[in-house]
């Protein structure tokens, strides 16, 4: 069976893994249930609809991104600066 | 264009509950999670911005450290960082290496890399020191520009706008020039993996700290490094007499 955009897939799943690595709840949560996710649409032929899945994980992929520079920031900002600032 | 050396360094990661060696000489670092000082990802990423606007021609990367410094390096090669370089300093040269032995290795580097702007992070959430850009800049008797939030290329200089006490300062700065980058200058980007993998790739070279011919000697020596104190659990007061009693007591009516 043909699989055009297996490569992509596998690509997003290695990045979110990687992202997984600073997941506040542990790597292990995370990677369970990214697994999870993926295995749910595994069965998944469309074409159309993988693409659309793939638009999804990077959504999510650069909404992690975001949620880790807030986090940082904030951490920072209260422990070095005034809270009234 | 100019050259834009940047000095990060690795620290024991923002998110780790720090713990305290028993016999007081210093923090467990073994086993613990490592990353980029948060100031010195602001300090990279006002560097590849500077590159990215076409202000500089060239980004390169310094840390010093024992071998997994090098991590660090990759992380800002992975933002954008062009090269870098490793100066080794391991064992107990590394344990009491201080702000002043940092700031003549970029001193010396930024020389040799022939390099027009320095900039670092305005301190290192590990000691806190808060000297390394200052001290940079009086070796190389070059202006400094520190605590920046913002940078911006004028004529021959640069503006930069300062934060200090209760406001902003802005000053002119010919180059070259030291900087050192506060926690609003930008907002640094994420290192991917795709661009972590592509930074293997890039240039990282070894140098040992004899070799520039930096003495690593102590200045300083660490007494006792503590916990900070345990806050105080409250109590309930059966009436507000004994509040009154008790806030006079403490001095804060």
């Amino acid at each position: 069976m043909e699989q055009p955009y297996r490569k992509a897939v596998l690509n997003l799943y290695k990045s979110l893994l990687f992202l997984g690595r600073e997941w506040p709840q542990g790597y292990d949560l995370f990677r369970k249930r990214l697994h999870k996710v993926f295995t749910k649409n595994s069965e998944e032929t469309d074409p159309e609809k993988i693409k659309i899945m793939i638009k999804h994980g990077e959504f999510v992929a650069k909404e992690i991104e975001a949620l880790y520079k807030l986090k940082k920031y904030r951490t920072m900002k209260r422990r070095y600066y005034d809270d009234s600032s | 264009m100019s050259r834009v050396l940047v000095g990060v360094k690795r620290v024991i990661d923002y998110a780790v509950k720090i713990r305290v060696k028993p016999d007081k000489s210093g923090v467990v670092t073994d086993g613990v999670k490592h990353s980029m000082n948060p100031f010195d990802e602001i300090a990279v990423e006002e560097a590849v911005r500077m590159k990215e606007k076409k202000l500089a021609s060239e980004v390169i990367a310094v840390t010093c450290g024992p071998t997994q410094a090098q991590e660090t390096l990759r992380t800002a090669l992975a933002m954008g960082a062009d090269r870098a370089i490793h100066v080794e300093v391991a064992g107990a040269e590394y344990e009491t290496l201080q702000p002043l032995h940092v700031a003549k290795i970029l001193a010396k580097l930024s020389q040799d890399e022939k390099a027009d702007i320095v900039i670092v992070g305005k301190q290192a959430i590990d000691d806190d020191s808060n000297q390394t850009a200052q001290m940079t800049a009086a070796l190389l008797d070059w202006p400094q520009a520190v605590f920046a939030s913002k940078v911006e290329k004028t004529d021959s200089g640069l503006t930069v706008t300062r934060e200090i006490d209760g406001g902003l300062e802005v000053i002119k700065t010919k180059l070259p020039a030291v900087l050192s980058a506060d926690l609003r200058l930008n907002e640094p980007r994420y290192a991917t993996l795709p661009n972590i993998m592509k930074a293997k790739k890039k240039p990282l070279k070894k140098v040992a700290a004899k070799d520039l011919g930096v003495d690593l000697s102590p200045r300083i020596k660490v007494v006792s490094v503590e916990d900070p104190p345990v806050r105080q659990g409250g109590s309930i007061l059966p009436d507000v007499d004994t509040l009154v009693a008790k806030l006079k007591e403490g001095g804060h009516v």
